[in-house]
């Protein structure tokens, strides 16, 4: 469970992103967060594994507050993967070393296993084949795959995607939310930053809506498609159907 | 004075024996040159050390390397009494800093030049920021950068030349001791060009290998 209290993130005086954000993610739940670009959407996401540092305010993942300099932040990391918009992988390294890096660095795996557990998390999200191939001999779509399987890996409580298709061609991003999708209710909390509507729709528990650093709502998909709280969500509904 | 084979054949192993010391010289400096570099390039935008360390470039890049190693050997011990000696200590630190220098901003170049997204992932994998230095912004900066960095090693052997000021005994200033005893300047000259060009003939085909293997993990 990540509880979120009061949180404020300023990247100046006059650059405020997040506003007083509150909120509480239920585990084994997907969330989609959607909104306008700018809205602090990826901000949020960051905050949570400390990519960013809040300005103010808390995060607890299972009573432990992230955002206190005292905590161990690589146990915080573990419990949390974390998928990007530009995949970011280690471009001198194969897909199978991407996978079982952290495995070795941080779970202090050996080789042998490292690789072995990679291999099966490559086979997961359907990249078994090209296990020896270089983020540069892949596609979009396979590399956000490495990606996801380098998060996975790491067997991680909750999984953060930062908008992982808005770099894809459509024929890609199906591929990609194929696999999000077959992740989702399978006991990992999902928080996946989105503009893939029917994505979702389909999939998430519950719809945030971000607009100008603040969560505006909290719904179901049925209710946020049709009968949303905030005119802006309304007005944000009807603009993307 | 007619060139001859005999007096060339005579004198070769002694002059060569010079390129030895340049090559001891080098490795050591080249080494010394690397780690300063790193260090330099990872401290230089530090807040507080920062500035020492941009000083300390620009005094070495600014100045002739002839300049510094007068410099040191002769300036300093005349301004403070007591200071050491050795010309093999001179040597190896002017070259030696003197390269860092120069590797300092050729290092620079290579880790501004690694994606910050990486060191994202990284990051957020858990992974510890030793690690993430050793690992994912050096072990790709010194790649990208390893053309470079043979560029000044192959510099490095050259510059050398100059300890013969310090009286340091390298092929140059063997040759001025063959050519005292032969009146002959021109074999020795023979030896000296071909020991130089061998040797870094050697480095730029080891640069090259090196570039190729480590292409990729």
């Amino acid at each position: 469970m990540i509880k979120i209290e009061h949180l404020y993130k300023d990247y100046s005086k006059d650059i405020k992103v997040l506003k007083d954000i509150s909120f509480t993610f239920e585990d084994g739940k997907t969330y989609a967060i959607i909104g306008s670009s700018g809205g602090g959407k990826s901000t949020l996401i960051r905050c949570l594994n400390m990519l960013e540092v809040p300005s103010e305010g808390t995060i607890t993942l299972d009573g432990v507050v992230v955002n206190d300099p005292k905590t161990d932040l690589t146990r915080v990391r573990e419990k949390m993967g974390m998928v990007f918009q530009n995949f970011n992988l280690f471009a001198h390294m194969d897909a199978k070393k991407n996978v079982a890096y952290a495995l070795m660095k941080v779970k202090h795996m050996s080789k042998e296993d490292a690789y072995a557990k990679a291999k099966e998390m490559l086979e997961k999200v359907g990249m078994g084949h090209r296990t020896d191939s270089f983020p540069h001999q892949l596609s979009g779509g396979e590399k956000q795959r490495v990606a996801i399987a380098r998060a996975l890996a790491m067997e991680p409580e909750i999984l953060l995607c930062d908008e992982p298709t808005s770099a894809l061609d459509p024929e890609m991003t199906t591929e990609v939310l194929k696999v999000l999708k077959g992740l989702s209710h399978t006991g990992l909390t999902m928080i996946v930053v989105t503009h893939e509507m029917a994505f979702a729709k389909e999939v998430a528990d519950y719809i945030l809506y971000m607009d100008q650093g603040q969560i505006l709502e909290c719904s179901t998909p049925d209710v946020f498609f049709t009968h949303a709280k905030s005119e802006r969500a309304r007005q944000f509904v009807s603009n993307m159907l | 004075m007619r060139f001859s084979i005999e007096r060339l054949v005579q004198w070769a192993p002694y002059i060569l024996e010079g390129l030895g010391v340049i090559i001891g010289l080098s490795l050591i400096c080249a080494l010394i040159g690397v780690i300063v570099g790193v260090l330099c390039a990872f401290l230089k935008k530090k807040k507080g050390i920062g500035w020492l360390i941009r000083a300390y470039i620009d005094f070495f890049r600014g100045t002739p390397v002839f300049f510094q190693l007068y410099f040191f050997y002769f300036g300093l011990p005349a301004l403070i009494p007591g200071f050491p000696t050795d010309r093999w200590i001179y040597a190896t630190v002017v070259f030696g800093l003197n390269s860092g220098a120069y590797l300092a901003e050729v290092m620079r170049a290579g880790i501004e030049g690694i994606d910050k997204g990486q060191i994202e992932a990284a990051k957020a994998l858990g992974v510890s920021q030793k690690d993430i230095i050793k690992d994912i912004i050096l072990n790709q900066a010194i790649r990208s950068v390893l053309p470079a960095l043979f560029n000044e090693f192959i510099a490095l052997t050259k510059e050398t030349s100059v300890v013969s000021v310090l009286g340091v005994n390298d092929m140059m200033k063997r040759y001025s001791f063959v050519v005292a005893k032969t009146y002959s300047p021109i074999e020795p000259l023979v030896v000296i060009g071909i020991g130089y060009l061998c040797l870094n003939k050697v480095l730029s085909f080891i640069g090259q290998r090196l570039e190729r293997k480590l292409a990729y993990d």
